[in-house]
Order: C-alpha cells, then sequence, then structure tokens
C-alpha cells in the first residue's frame, strides 16, 4: 500500500500543529511532518493541512498576513496539480484570504469566541475527505473560533449548490440545519466548504479534536480515513 | 447630526496589534514604513444643536467607547 | 524621575529608607530607590507573610521543586509537572480586559521558563453584585481578557471558579494557575551563575508600561487616586506563543543555564533573583536593553513591566546558537550584561553606574514584619445566626441557589475559552469539580482544581484555610486522583490591619495544617494584600490549587449521573446547621453562623476511601457536597446527566441542615446495587458513614423527601435554571 505523507504547516502563531499531527501519526498510523511558513519546496508531500490556530496574532483579520508566508506560493502550486489541502479553523480562513477558497470570514454573531460540542450534517459524500460518510449524517465536531461567521455572496453560494460543494452544515442532533441551530451566523449554516475541483476543503469544526475516544467523539476521524483511501485508490 | 469618533491606543501604551501589522507590512518590502496604529471607528447619529451633540459625544467616549486608561479618543462632528 | 517622586512610588517607608542607608553605607540614588521598592514590596519580597510562609509543610514524596523558583514541579510517572497560581487582582480592577490577560501570560511565562509546555489554566474569578454595571464591565472584560489571550497562545482554560459576593464589587479577584508539563531533565531553574556567562534578554521591546506595578499591587487601591495608576500593561499573546516555543526549544536544545520571566518589577526582580539564587554578581548595561519608547531613563528600563519577555543566563560559546532560535521565531534580543562574581548588582547607564547593590540586601534582608495575631471581635458578632423563616416548602429555595451565579454552571463563561485545544481534557469542565487531562502516550490521567471559600475564610480564618485545601484535594479525588502538591494564592486586605493580619495568619496555619494531615506538600505560591478599596477589605480569600495524577484515567470517574435504576450513597456525615451556608446567605442576605464543620483526619479518611472505590471500579459517578449543600449536588448530578433521581430517607437534623447545609467531607456517588456489600465494607474500613439515599429514575424528576418534607422539580427546569446565562 502506498504511503501518504501528511504535512502539518506551521505559521507563527499556529496552536493545533501538535494535535492535528498526533491524529495522523498516532490514530491513523501515518506520515507526517511539520512544514514551517518560509519553506518553498512541499513536493514530498501528498496532502497538506493549515492547522488550527491564530497565524501572526490573527491581529488584522484573521489568516490575512499568513496569506503572504511563502510557503502558501507552494500550497497553491501543490492544490493546482490536484494534490489534497484541508484548511482547520484558521487554515480555513487562511485559505479564504488565499482564494483557494472562496467567501470571507466576519465575527460571530454572539461577538464571543465560541467553544462548543458541534452537531453537523454531512452535505455531500463526493469528495475525498467526505467518502467515508453517509449523506445527511449526524456528526460530532467540536468547533472553537471567534471569526467563525462564514460569508458567502449570492453567486458564489449558488455555485457552491449546483456543483455540490459544500461538505458540512451546522446543526442539532436532530440533523436540523436553521438559524437557531446556527452557532456563529454563517451563510447557510456552512461550516465546510470545497472547491471547484473539491481537492481542498476548508472547515471551521476541528476533526482532530474528534478523532478518539477519549474526546468524546470519534466522527472526525473518518475525514483523515477518507484521504488516506482515496490517495491509495488513485 | 453625524459624529465620528475615532479611538486608538494612547502613545505610551503597547499596540501588539499595531505592531504585528507593521512586521507584515515589511515583511512585504514597504521597509519605510515606520508605524501602524491600530484603532476603531465609530460612527454615531446624535439629534440636538452642534456644541450639545459634541458634549454628548465626548461623554459617550469618555464612558464607553474608550477607556481613558489606555486609549485616547477624538470627537468629529460631520 | 527625581528624588521625592521616586521615594513615593517605591512605597517605602521612613524606617525602611533609613535602614537602606545603612546597608549602603550613603543614600541611594534614584535608581537603588525603584530597585529597593519594587524587591521589598510584598509582591517580591514577602515583608508580611515570609515568617507565616515559613511554617508550611513542603516536603512531599512525589516532590522535584519546593518553593522558591518560578513554579513548583511533581513527577507524575515519567513526567514532570510544573504549577504555579499568581493574581492579577489590582490591574483587573484598573483595566480587566488587559490585567486579566496579562495576568494569563505572566503565570504561563513562569512555568515554561521551567522548561514545561503549559498544557492547562485554571482561572479562580470573584466580582461583586452580578447585576451592578461594574460587576458587568468587570467581568467582561476579565473573561475576554482570559480568553484572548489564552486562545492566541493555545492553552486550553479547563476549569476555575467564578464567585459573585459583595465585598469584590471594587476589587476583583482574578486569581490564575498554569500547569504545565516536561520531561524532568528539562526542569531549569532560574539561576544566573559562572563568571562571565551572559545576560541574555529576548521577547518583546521595554517600553514604559506598568512603571511601578510591584509596588502599585501591594497598595490599596482608591477610588479618587486615579494618578497612583502606573501606565497599564498590554499583552501580546502572539509573541507569547513565540516566546513559548523558542524558550522551550533553547531548553530542550540545552543551550541554556537559566530562564526568568520579567514580570513584576521587570528586569531588575528577574536580573537581581536569578544572581541570588546563583550566589552571584551581575553587571547589566542598560543601554543595552531593547528599547519600545524613546530617551527612557535607567529607573524606566529597571523598573519597566513591558510584557513577554525573559532574561536568560547563557555562555558566551552557545550565542550563536541561540541567536539562530530568535531569529527564526522573530523575536527581539540583546545581551544586556554578564554574570560576575561579586555577589553585587551593578548597572551602568552611559558607561557611569546608577546603581551598586549587594544582592543580599535587595534579597535575604528584606525587611519582615511580625505582627500581634489577635483575635479580632467580629469573630463572635458573626457566629449568631440571624432570625430566619423557612417556608414549609423548599423547592423554591433550591430553584434559587441552582440559578445563582455562584452556583449555576459556568458554561457561559468556559465555552468562551478554548478548553479543547491540546485535546487531553477528558471531561467538559461542568461535568466534575476539578479537571482531568490524559499524558498523551501514558495511560495516566492528571488532575486539578482550584478552590477556596471567602465565607467560611471570613467566619473562621483556620477553618477556612483548611477547608480550601480540603475542597480542592476532594475535588480531584472524586475523579479518582491523588493530590500531589498544592500551590496557594493569599487574597487579603491590609495587613497592616490587626483583624486583617489575623485572617492571613489563621488561614495559613489551616492551610498549613490541612497539608500536613493530607500529605500534599506546598510547591509555592503567591500573596496579593491591599486588596480594598476606600478602607474596606474583600472577604478573606485564600486559593488553593492542586495537581495530582490518578494511574489509568480510563478509570476517572465525574459528576453526571450516567442511567436510571443506579444506587445513589452518601459518604459521609450529615451535620447539624446552615452556618456560612449558600442557603443562609440567600435568605437572609447574610454570611453569620458557624463556619460549616470540618474535621481534617475524618477528611482524609473519606478522600481515601474514595479513591478506594474508584481505584476498584465501583463507582459510577461521584460529586462532592458543596456550596448550595446536598440538594443542589443532588440535582446537579441528575441535569448533567440527564437522568432522574428519587430520595427517600430521614435522620435527627433538621431537613433544611439535610438539604443545604454545608458541612465538608460529603459525596455523592451513583453505582450498581450489586456493589452494595463491598462498597460498606470499604467505607467501614475507613470508618466512613454509609446512607443509602435513593435511586436514579427513568422519570425526569428530582424528587427528594426527608422525613416529612419533599423537595420536586422536573430535570427539564433544574436544567434551564442552571444553565442561566448571566452575560
Amino acid at each position: 500500500m502506498k504511503t501518504v505523507k501528511f504535512g502539518v504547516v506551521v505559521f507563527p502563531g499556529t496552536n493545533c500543529d501538535r494535535d492535528t499531527s498526533w491524529v495522523i501519526q498516532s490514530v491513523c498510523k501515518s506520515e507526517v511532518r511539520y512544514v514551517w511558513h518560509t519553506e518553498t519546496d512541499i513536493s514530498d508531500l501528498d496532502v497538506v493541512i493549515l492547522a488550527g490556530g491564530f497565524s501572526y496574532g490573527d491581529y488584522l483579520r484573521s489568516g490575512a498576513i499568513a496569506h503572504y508566508s511563502p510557503v502558501m506560493k507552494a500550497v497553491k502550486e501543490h492544490a493546482d496539480r490536484g494534490k489534497l489541502v484541508l484548511g482547520i479553523c484558521n487554515g480555513f480562513q487562511i485559505l479564504v484570504e488565499s482564494h483557494l477558497l472562496k467567501g470571507a470570514f466576519l465575527h460571530n454573531k454572539t461577538q464571543h469566541f465560541l467553544c462548543q460540542k458541534q452537531y453537523l450534517k454531512v452535505a455531500t459524500t463526493d469528495s475525498p475527505f467526505t467518502m467515508k460518510y453517509a449523506r445527511d449524517e449526524v456528526i460530532q465536531i467540536p468547533i472553537a473560533h471567534g471569526e467563525g461567521n462564514y460569508y458567502l455572496p449570492q453567486a458564489d453560494l449558488d455555485e457552491a449548490l449546483t456543483y455540490d460543494l459544500i461538505a458540512f452544515q451546522y446543526c442539532d442532533k436532530q440533523g436540523v440545519v436553521n438559524e437557531e441551530t446556527n452557532p456563529n451566523g454563517s451563510t447557510a449554516s456552512i461550516a465546510g466548504i470545497l472547491n471547484r475541483q473539491k481537492n481542498v476543503l476548508g472547515m471551521m469544526p476541528h476533526p482532530e479534536r474528534s478523532s478518539e475516544v477519549e474526546m468524546g467523539s470519534t466522527d472526525g476521524k473518518k475525514i483523515f480515513e477518507g484521504i488516506l483511501q482515496w490517495i491509495q485508490s488513485v | 447630526m453625524k459624529v465620528k469618533i475615532e479611538v486608538f491606543l494612547r502613545g505610551d501604551v503597547f499596540d501588539p496589534q499595531g505592531k504585528a501589522i507593521l512586521n507584515a507590512v515589511h515583511h512585504l518590502g514597504y521597509e519605510k514604513t515606520t508605524s501602524v496604529q491600530v484603532g476603531k471607528v465609530f460612527l454615531l447619529d446624535i439629534e440636538g444643536d452642534r456644541s450639545t451633540v459634541e458634549k454628548q459625544a465626548k461623554e459617550i467616549a469618555d464612558k464607553l467607547l474608550a477607556n481613558p486608561v489606555i486609549e485616547n479618543f477624538t470627537v468629529t462632528v460631520l | 524621575m527625581d528624588r521625592e517622586a521616586a521615594i513615593k512610588r517605591s512605597n517605602l517607608s521612613e524606617a525602611e529608607l533609613q535602614l537602606i542607608e545603612k546597608y549602603l553605607g550613603r543614600s541611594p540614588t534614584v535608581e537603588e530607590i525603584g530597585m529597593f521598592g519594587a524587591l521589598w514590596s510584598e509582591h517580591c519580597g514577602y515583608k508580611n507573610t515570609k515568617p507565616l510562609i515559613k511554617k508550611l509543610p513542603t516536603k512531599g514524596k512525589h516532590l522535584l521543586q519546593g518553593p522558591g523558583e518560578n513554579a513548583g514541579v511533581i513527577k507524575v510517572g515519567e513526567y514532570a509537572v510544573a504549577f504555579k497560581i499568581e493574581s492579577h487582582n489590582h490591574p483587573s480592577a484598573v483595566e480587566p480586559y488587559q490585567g486579566a490577560a496579562t495576568g494569563v501570560g505572566g503565570i504561563l511565562r513562569d512555568v515554561f521558563a521551567m522548561g514545561a509546555r503549559p498544557i492547562a489554566v485554571l482561572d479562580s474569578l470573584r466580582f461583586g453584585k452580578v447585576d451592578s454595571p461594574r460587576t458587568r464591565y468587570l467581568a467582561s472584560g476579565v473573561i475576554k481578557g482570559i480568553s484572548d489571550y489564552g486562545n492566541r497562545v493555545g492553552i486550553p482554560t479547563v476549569g476555575g471558579e467564578v464567585v459573585f459576593e459583595d465585598s469584590y464589587e471594587e476589587n476583583p479577584l482574578v486569581n490564575v494557575m498554569c500547569v504545565g508539563i516536561a520531561k524532568p531533565e528539562h526542569i531549569i531553574k532560574a539561576v544566573a551563575k559562572g563568571e562571565g556567562n551572559l545576560l541574555f534578554y529576548y521577547g518583546s521591546k521595554t517600553g514604559r508600561d506598568g512603571l511601578g506595578g510591584a509596588t502599585f499591587a501591594s497598595a490599596e487601591l482608591s477610588s479618587e487616586g486615579e494618578d497612583q495608576r502606573p501606565s497599564v500593561q498590554v499583552g501580546d499573546a502572539f509573541t507569547e506563543k513565540l516566546i513559548l516555543e523558542a524558550t522551550l526549544e533553547l531548553i530542550e536544545k540545552n543551550l541554556v543555564i537559566g530562564i526568568q520571566d520579567m514580570g513584576a518589577a521587570g528586569l531588575t526582580s528577574s536580573s537581581v533573583e536569578m544572581a541570588a539564587r546563583g550566589k552571584s554578581g551581575i553587571e547589566i548595561d542598560i543601554d543595552k536593553v531593547p528599547a519600545r519608547a524613546s530617551n527612557m531613563t535607567a529607573y524606566e528600563f529597571l523598573l519597566s513591566e513591558s510584557q513577554e519577555r525573559m532574561l536568560a543566563c547563557i555562555e558566551p560559546s552557545k550565542l550563536p546558537e541561540v541567536e539562530k532560535i530568535m531569529q527564526k521565531w522573530e523575536l527581539d534580543y540583546a545581551v544586556i550584561g554578564k554574570v560576575t562574581s561579586t555577589e553585587r548588582v551593578v548597572v551602568y547607564e552611559k558607561g557611569k553606574v546608577v546603581a551598586d547593590i549587594p544582592i543580599r540586601y535587595l534579597v535575604d534582608d528584606v525587611p519582615t514584619y511580625i505582627r500581634e495575631v489577635k483575635k479580632p471581635s467580629y469573630l463572635d458578632e458573626v457566629r449568631s445566626l440571624p432570625s430566619l423563616h423557612l417556608p414549609h416548602d423548599m423547592t423554591p429555595l433550591l430553584k434559587d441557589l441552582l440559578k445563582h451565579p455562584s452556583i449555576a454552571s459556568k458554561r457561559w463563561v468556559y465555552k468562551r475559552y478554548d478548553h479543547m485545544v491540546q485535546t487531553n481534557l477528558l471531561a467538559e469542565p461542568m461535568e466534575a469539580g476539578g479537571a482531568m487531562l490524559r499524558l498523551k502516550g501514558t495511560t495516566i490521567g492528571l488532575a486539578m482544581s482550584t478552590d477556596g471559600n471567602g465565607r467560611y475564610t471570613y467566619l473562621d480564618p483556620y477553618v477556612g484555610g483548611m477547608q480550601a485545601v480540603a475542597e480542592a484535594t476532594r475535588n480531584i479525588s472524586c475523579m479518582g486522583a491523588e493530590p500531589y502538591g498544592i500551590t496557594n494564592c493569599l487574597n487579603f486586605g491590609n495587613p497592616e490591619k490587626s483583624h486583617v493580619y489575623y485572617q492571613i495568619a489563621k488561614a495559613m496555619e489551616g492551610m498549613g495544617k490541612a497539608c500536613e494531615v493530607l500529605e500534599v506538600p506546598v510547591t509555592g505560591g503567591n500573596a496579593s494584600l491591599y486588596n480594598e478599596t476606600d478602607g474596606e477589605a474583600i472577604l478573606p480569600t485564600l486559593i488553593v490549587g492542586v495537581v495530582g495524577a490518578i494511574e489509568d484515567y480510563k478509570k476517572a470517574v465525574f459528576s453526571p449521573f450516567k442511567a436510571p435504576g443506579h444506587t445513589i450513597y452518601l459518604l459521609g456525615k450529615p451535620r447539624e446547621g446552615l452556618g456560612g451556608s449558600m442557603a443562609l446567605k440567600l435568605l437572609t442576605g447574610k454570611i453569620a453562623g458557624e463556619c460549616p464543620f470540618l474535621d481534617i483526619e475524618e477528611e482524609k479518611r473519606l478522600q481515601k476511601c474514595i479513591r478506594e472505590l474508584i481505584a476498584k471500579e465501583l463507582v459510577i459517578s461521584c460529586q462532592d457536597v458543596s456550596d448550595g449543600g446536598l440538594a443542589v449536588a443532588l440535582s446537579e448530578c441528575a441535569l448533567m446527566g440527564g437522568v432522574g433521581v428519587r430520595v427517600e430517607t430521614e435522620g435527627d437534623i433538621s431537613p433544611e441542615a439535610f438539604f443545604f447545609g454545608e458541612s465538608q467531607s460529603r459525596l455523592v456517588i451513583s453505582t450498581l446495587p450489586q456493589y452494595e456489600d463491598t462498597i460498606k465494607n470499604i467505607c467501614e474500613h475507613y470508618d466512613i458513614p454509609l446512607t443509602r439515599l435513593g435511586t436514579t429514575t427513568s422519570d425526569n424528576t428530582i424528587h427528594l423527601t426527608y422525613g416529612k418534607r419533599t423537595i420536586s422539580l422536573s430535570v427539564q427546569e433544574a436544567r434551564e435554571l442552571y444553565m442561566t446565562e448571566y452575560l
């Protein structure tokens, strides 16, 4: 079987790099290395993960400064070649600021940082990241963010719906998606979204925090398993 | 009447946001930029004559929008 | 800075100034006045509490590092665990957001300066009336400050307490505890030694922030004394994260001899304390210190409390490698001096000596004040219970308690903190009295808690001091963990006042006694005195932070009832009285009566008993009885688990004492019916009374009957009350 090599990008201020790497290494038993933000050659990697945290303190807009890091050029090339990119939380914000994904981020509708267990509905299974789920399956993956209110203009939302790009939506235990079950005010309750080629996924919830029994949910693990299976079957 | 209130950290107070953004500006090659200050702008609509509006705006800024311990504000009646 | 202003800012008394002149044999310079003022403040010098601290037990089998360093260290499995608690009360009263944020920053630095990676933060917060504008301002600022700072650095805030009591209205308490882990060989000390070695500064540049902060922290607040305020320190969590990583890299690569955070009294205290520990001298070239502002004076450099700055002692040969790490993390740095063998601190400004002091005068010869411990008269006055009208149906009282801001769930607070980052926390913060974290790659669960009760300590300082230790350790024993060590934070009023000094002395004596009996050493602590506004002191508040461990975290239990059909027991003896209770406060508005009963030997047996029951996997859930009494404890277990509870019992104490009394050393457990005999035997062995209270049910009601009195409400209603959000 092909060994799959993950890279977890570390910007100054990234703080979920170790958690993400732990899950890949100790839970998924895969190979992983850290990628420093000044690196320009990441051609050894099959998958790039932009982990959560506060790159450069996120003192401007979240992800805005990280966009200009040398490594992001390499990440774009990696994505252009059809290889997989996963942005989690701050990683999602960086992907948006870098135009690898559409939209923008606003402060949560409550104006507070929010960390809690969160139910999500799997909106598509047609991607390497979500292929191990069932469509409309309700899963639990925690969120932890202050600027997670994902804004997507109507035209881009239409495109996302047409091409089945919405990966996850916020919901309650019963799978109800509406304003009440939307924790941060995101457009169409979007918690995760794919690019047109479906090789780039950005998501606010933290799958690395729900990949072990100890953490109260193993629902996030299927994202990593999907990635592995997809690469190994290509 | 429209009033603009700008709030900035006092000069002697450390501005971490400004510092981080200044570094990023330097990384982009704009070495001649020597300082970035991050502040907040508030636009208020207040009814009344000019001097009362200005006085009230100052009170609002002093009591609520700015913390005089660390911040200065300026009030501009537009 | 002119001389008069320097003297005023130093808070040194006339007698202390004379002592300094005598020590030096000359009149001190402005810089020297500033340095003495800082190091002789209570915050650094413990001049009021040192004689009391000396009496605390500081030895234990798990101890690697006792008091005197940046943090205490215990051994847990193959790991060294460093932890410490510190207050940031005065800064938070002036600017709550920055005060709390920099409080978190400071304690994190204390822990990672020892070589330990911070894995958890717990905050013990006290505010005034929950609905006052002042409290809203302070609480929202403090919570946001902790949230923004801790979240950015990526250290989970996993526990703590939030209490609302009138006496904290003007003077809130913000105590922050940090816990970090390291390999034992990577633990380093805050020491400067080896003649010719370099003093290496790194982190943020130095500005005029918080000038005089250490002396400010040791003086009373005045609602008019605006000009007393030092320039507020501003935290930069992003830089903190960078110096955290850089510091751990320096230590892992064995590039440093010692490191200390520039905390209170900044460069002065860090350099002098490091030299004192190494029995060395130091020379500082003040012009080398990276400056943020222009035209700063030596006085300002020496006493600035700009945040996110570290001081390391390194060998000259290691300098190039150290600089490389600084460049990697984009930190400011400079060599600002060197180690000498003179045992003096000498400071140069533009080639001129501006301070030259034998270090022992600053550190060892701090004047200490031993005051008379005289029982204040208020203690007798508060003993008598106020007249009390108790309604026949106590259900409304339980409802009021469940939604009381000091008792109700703090989910509205902790959901603003990233409590999950680092993926170690094993139960949500409200689901246990303390926090349980796994140590990745081992089976060990690391348990921690902070506790302290101002009401009890006010009514009986000695018992209150014992109780803080008892409750903190009980909270982790309830999860199955054995306490390994404690740290503490003394939050009191002005020690020059007789009744306040009595409170301090007795509370510390009680704490020491409890530690001795429970066999947990004191590994360090912090004193915040002068918590007064316009002459009114806060409730005496001794906060204890504890850390302990369970060998197999899979055996750990938490508070929520798990399923219907389980048997519920009370471990420990129900006792008469409502003294000091939340119920009494709610009904009469008074803190009065006898302090809740506590026999520390009984407490010890209880904790051993519950740990054995959990180790033998005989317990499904466990919760201690604390604020609000047994009725609140039972309701909490039910509403968190979404399981009903039916209690039917009787006894010889009054129903109000049974339901709402707060006598100590009691636990509620749920278990399977077939374990009854085994549990009975173990409780008998430890001489712990066991009362069968009832069972968990599937009917979604909390139904508590004691003799002829019944309290009844639905689990759903209890949950809604308990989940009340206050801000």
